[in-house]
């Protein structure tokens, strides 16, 4: 009864969305508005800016590498939250080993 | 996992993906793939390692300190080379306007710092994947 | 017919509606913690294509300048690169939620949520 329900909801919510997706700009033509003036600095200019031919390592690593930097420090935060999270039982278990073969 | 062909075929095939992986991580600016993917495959390498081997011998091949200095020394690395472009008069990661060398485009030493961006990132990328891996089996 | 038509112009993008709503369906209807993941990394893959498919450009290739070579259309390479972020970042959401329900699991014996619940709740009245 309770996916019946779900079921009806999402079926609406999907045809919604297709209503709304169905007025946007048609797949890959080149009057796309995202391909803007931008993508075209960035296709023109990145060999004479950086000389790497690869348009996406120049625009991750030189144009918007600050980007880059917050990206490796969520790497380095999801680590430490994994460790934080998985490592305490450990060390309880040693200590309450400790404190038994104490007493 | 206890079988003789899955071991003797992985001891064959683990150098191949790790020279792939390092291939990938340092053509970066020229070819298709960057720090992220090759990371991705070196760290792939050494999962695969871990599961036919187990987790022993395989934290004895990489152990936790070398993963712990691999991880904090990829994004040190990353800060180190911005602040190289402060100190040759650029902003923060600035790459031409350092005065780093270009080369020309094609070759493998060209394009300033993308390269040792890209090498701290694959190291920071492949270290995360394995630390991850082997702290979530760890459990014993 | 004209309903057709543009249904094949915006195949990609029903796509990642579609897949969209497979993942929500998932996450609302199951009570497995591990199988909410899979929803949730669903609706996460949905966006991606999402994105990669608006910077898709017809007999474009990659972006990759040709050195040298002819004149050829690229593809937006700017969709690409930001959905790098994205896919560092679903990585780094599973692994957290991965790991938090390998607590739960080892403080109450069992994923389902709603076991969970009844013994929280049990707890609370004790």
């Amino acid at each position: 009864m309770k996916k019946l329900m779900f079921m009806v909801v999402l079926t609406g919510l999907f045809l919604l969305l297709v209503t709304s997706i169905l007025k946007m700009p048609a797949l890959g033509s080149l009057n796309n508005p995202s391909y803007n003036e931008v993508s075209h600095y960035y296709l023109e200019n990145t060999i004479e800016d950086t000389s790497a031919p690869n348009v996406i390592a120049a625009v991750i690593t030189d144009y918007r590498a600050f980007d880059t930097l917050g990206e490796t420090t969520v790497l380095f935060t999801s680590i430490a939250a994994v460790i934080s999270v998985l490592q305490i039982s450990h060390k309880n278990h040693n200590k309450k080993k400790v404190e038994k073969h104490h007493g | 996992m206890d079988d003789l062909i899955v071991k003797t075929i992985i001891r064959l095939i683990v150098p191949f993906i790790q020279l792939y992986g390092i291939f990938i991580i340092l053509h970066g600016h020229i070819s298709p793939g960057g720090g992220f993917s090759g990371g991705a495959v070196l760290g792939a390498s050494i999962i695969l390692y871990t599961l036919s081997f187990g987790l022993k011998k395989a934290s004895k091949k990489l152990p936790h300190k070398v993963s712990q200095v691999m991880e904090s020394g990829g994004i040190l690395w990353y800060m180190f080379v911005g602040l190289l472009g402060i100190i040759f008069g650029g902003s923060f990661l600035a790459n031409k306007g350092a005065g780093f060398f270009m080369g020309e485009a094609g070759n493998l030493l060209s394009a300033g710092i993308i390269p040792l961006l890209t090498i701290g990132i694959g190291i920071k990328v492949a270290s995360t994947m394995v630390t991850l891996f082997h702290t979530i089996i760890e459990e014993d | 017919m004209e309903v057709l038509n543009s249904i094949i112009e915006h195949i990609n993008y029903i796509g990642a509606v579609a897949l969209f709503v497979i993942g929500l369906y998932t996450v609302l209807t199951h009570t497995n913690l591990l199988k909410k993941v899979i929803g949730i990394n669903i609706m996460e893959t949905s966006i991606f294509l999402f994105f990669v498919s608006i910077g898709y450009v017809h007999d474009g290739v990659s972006p990759i300048i040709n050195l040298g070579g002819d004149r050829v259309i690229y593809v937006n390479p700017l969709p690409s690169a930001l959905i790098l972020t994205g896919i560092v970042v679903a990585v780094s959401i599973t692994a957290y939620s991965l790991s938090l329900i390998m607590k739960l699991y080892e403080a109450y014996g069992t994923m389902d949520i709603d076991e969970i619940m009844e013994l929280r709740s049990e707890a609370t009245n004790e």
